[in-house]
């Protein structure tokens, strides 16, 4: 049984495909998807080109967690909960900006399974900063040029922002870790409330990398700490990948288009060095690299 | 009084598999059946559902769907057994002069 078909319209290589496949195939099929709009509703939910295999749903950009409470609901009074998780698969934009009314969600704690499927702009209209834009990344709206250098500031801290509401499981994963993300996604489903879930999604197109490097982009992000793959169950920190030898920012910046321009100036190489103190930063927070 | 009120569109599932995204790529992926060893890496990675590990005359191996692969690489990029190469179509294998 597929729970999510082939020909379906993603770029080819595209990591936000890997992560839903993995997490569906986790869930074994069993499950209510509601998917705001974004590339995972364009590439899957066209009229006539539906490509999923299990319940769907597509709502407004921003209302996601509240129909998913709604669902998560209704299951209750209906008795039917035990049909399936209630998982929401939202973009970035779509988890940290528009649809940001997802503190209501852990503020009454309903039973749902939030997904962000964090691919790190607006991907769908184009490549557009989000507040899960990393520093430094040109996009349509923060473009680099001689005034500006990419996005100002750095990825909002959604992690910390499920767990000041006192979510009872916050887990970050990334599309080339699949039996990651089938363990957390697993886990998330046995737990009671409203969970979130963070998945590193590389985007071919607008990061500007090729298909054949998209796991090795993934990789680097994990193993220069710029996005840590931690676990918390009731706001306690449970797991985090270590890294043995973590490795310099650059190595993973280079060979991104997003970031090309900071290497061609002596400006940009102070946004690569304030780069490499949010990396060190996450590795001492977490204790990401493994002791010698 | 009973009103029965449609909202939104209802779909068919797995519509999608109507459309062979096979002709989107320049290159297809390619299983060696002498080196897969069916760790079903590839069959997790594959963005679009299109390698799969089956039982072919008694040995199982990963069999790729070219009616959908797109091309992209991923699959080879993950396989530890250097089993799957990826080559350019036969209508782009074109003599420049
Ligand atoms: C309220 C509203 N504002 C703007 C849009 C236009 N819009 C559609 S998708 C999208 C970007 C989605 O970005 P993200 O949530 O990160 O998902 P991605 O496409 O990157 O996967 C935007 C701005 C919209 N549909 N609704
Ligand atoms: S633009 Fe990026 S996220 Fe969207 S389908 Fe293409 S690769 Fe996937
Ligand atoms: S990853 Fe390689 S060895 Fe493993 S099943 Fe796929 S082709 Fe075979
Ligand atoms: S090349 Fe891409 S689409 Fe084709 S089988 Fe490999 S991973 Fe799947
Ligand atoms: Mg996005």
């Amino acid at each position: 049984m597929r729970f999510f078909g082939r020909g379906h319209g993603a770029c080819p290589g595209c990591g936000l495909a890997i992560a839903v496949r993995n997490i569906l195939e986790a869930l074994e099929g069993k499950c209510f998807v509601v998917n705001p709009t974004g590339c995972l509703e364009i590439i899957s939910s066209q009229y006539g080109r539906n490509a999923w295999g299990v319940p769907y749903i597509h709502p407004l950009f921003d209302n996601a967690a509240a129909v998913a409470c709604g669902i998560s609901e209704a299951l209750k009074v209906l008795g039917r909960e035990d049909e399936g998780e209630v998982v929401v698969l939202a973009g970035d934009g779509a988890t940290a900006d528009i649809g940001l009314t997802l503190h209501g969600m852990f503020d009454r704690n309903h039973d749902v399974i939030y997904i962000c499927l964090d691919n790190e702009a607006y991907q769908n209209t184009g490549h557009q900063q989000s507040a899960l834009t990393p520093l430094g990344e040109a996009t349509t709206t923060t473009p680099a040029g001689k005034l500006m250098l990419g996005k100002i500031g750095r990825k909002k801290d959604m992690v910390a922002i499920a767990l000041a509401h006192g979510s009872p499981y916050v887990a970050t994963s990334s599309a080339v870790l699949p039996a990651d993300i089938r363990r957390k996604v697993k886990k998330a489903a046995k737990i009671e409330g409203a969970k979130y879930i963070q998945i590193h999604c590389p985007c071919v197109t607008g990061w500007g990398i090729d298909g054949k490097d998209v796991v090795k982009v993934g990789n680097l992000a994990i193993e220069t700490a710029l996005y840590p793959i931690v676990e918390f169950e009731n706001g306690k920190l449970l797991t985090v990948r270590k890294v043995k030898e973590r490795k310099p920012v650059e190595e993973y910046l280079k060979i991104q288009r997003r970031f090309r321009h900071l290497f061609t100036s002596p400006e940009g190489r102070k946004v690569i060095e304030e780069i490499q103190k949010i990396a060190d930063e996450n590795a001492l927070r977490y204790g990401i690299d493994l002791k010698k | 009084m009973k009103i029965r009120l449609n909202i939104g569109a209802i779909s068919e599932p797995l519509q999608s598999e109507q459309f062979k995204t096979g002709d989107w790529g320049t290159e297809w992926s390619f299983v060696d059946r002498e080196k897969c060893t069916a760790c079903r890496v590839c069959e997790q990675f594959c963005p679009d559902g299109c390698i799969e590990v089956k039982e072919i005359e008694g040995k199982e191996v990963a069999v790729v769907d070219h009616n959908y692969c797109k091309g992209c690489g991923v699959c080879a990029s993950v396989c530890r057994y250097g089993a799957i190469k990826m080559e350019l179509k036969e209508l782009f294998k074109v003599d420049v002069c």
